[in-house]
């Protein structure tokens, strides 16, 4: 059974899925546990302040400055502090570098674990059964259904997070972005191709 | 047989400045939002939500095609709401309670 079949009731369970949560909601209130100020500005920092687009500062920076990328292979953690990045799930942060023979991509079997502070919060397809399960046994194939076709020759490494390590993956910088300063080969850096799933490009491609 | 990765709706999804829409719906938000703050005030650590949150994820792998779609905040909402009566914080018997009140409220105050 695919999971279509399932599409005439989406809308009946995501009405159930909003009431149980405004119970959750209404009954930690009333215990005084959350105000819904609070979840708000969460929300807001997660939907609007983190995302990509540091993990691509930190990309930036690790291709045009050799020291800071030595820093960022040896402690992802603290090289992605010195940008102010930090907090849950990057306690333990680790950057895997691709190479002209070695492609790296990232998943997590169990659940959904994720670099949240350079990464911001993980995509649907990342969360999905599928993804979790089948870039594991078959990366290649994986791999090209999302648009990455990799030679044969290249090496591809998965790497599962765990609940101490969270992967952030340093792509290779492309050779059409030689000689581009930090700020504007931030912009070539993709959340895609910092899950591994995707190369840089030009921006706005 | 392959399974596809892409979701319908993430084809659609209008483009974020962080290059995601990161919530589908405002509850999948609010549930985001709820655990993240509880663990911020102590509740618990992210290492014991990511175990509940394992369970859950793996207890509709084991049931899937038993009825209920594929999604991650609902798997999300159940480890929270798994702990949160692990810790002694809200039974599900106050949670279903509160749910029917909430159903018997009057027409109009539903949103």
């Amino acid at each position: 059974m695919s999971e279509h079949d399932h599409d005439h009731d989406h809308e009946g369970s995501a009405r159930r899925n909003a009431l149980r949560v405004e119970a959750l909601e209404t009954l930690l209130a009333d215990k005084g546990l959350v105000d819904s100020a609070a979840v708000d500005a969460i929300i807001r920092h997660y939907e609007q302040d983190i995302g990509p687009m540091n993990g691509a500062r930190v990309v930036a920076r690790a291709w045009t400055d050799p020291a800071y990328k030595r820093r960022l292979l040896e402690n992802a953690t603290a090289a992605v502090a010195e940008f102010g990045f930090g907090g849950p799930q990057g306690e333990h942060l680790v950057a895997v570098e691709n190479g002209p023979q070695l492609h790296n991509v990232i998943v997590c079997t169990l659940c959904s674990c994720y670099p949240w502070p350079v990464l911001g919060l993980p995509p649907t397809w990342y969360k999905s059964p599928a993804y979790r399960s089948r870039v594991v046994r078959e990366p290649r194939a994986v791999l090209r259904e999302m648009g990455l076709e990799l030679p044969e020759s290249v090496e591809i490494r998965v790497w599962d997070s765990s609940a101490e390590v969270r992967y952030l993956v340093l792509p290779e910088q492309p050779a059409e972005a030689a000689g581009l300063d930090e700020a504007a080969l931030a912009d070539w850096v993709t959340r895609d191709a910092m899950i591994g799933v995707g190369k840089p490009h030009a921006p706005g491609r | 047989m392959s399974e596809p990765i892409f979701a319908d709706e993430e084809a659609i999804a209008p483009p974020r400045r962080n290059g995601e829409l990161v919530f589908e719906a405002p509850w999948e938000s609010r549930v985001f939002g709820l655990a993240a703050v509880l663990r911020d005030r102590g509740l618990f650590a992210w290492d014991e939500f990511r175990v509940c949150l394992i369970a859950e994820i793996a207890d509709w792998e084991r049931q899937r095609g038993a009825g209920e779609a594929w999604s991650y905040y609902a798997r999300w909402q159940a480890a929270l709401e798994r702990l949160l009566a692990q810790k002694g914080v809200c039974s599900p018997g106050e949670l279903e309670e509160r749910e029917r009140a909430l159903v018997a409220r009057p027409a109009g105050h539903d949103h």
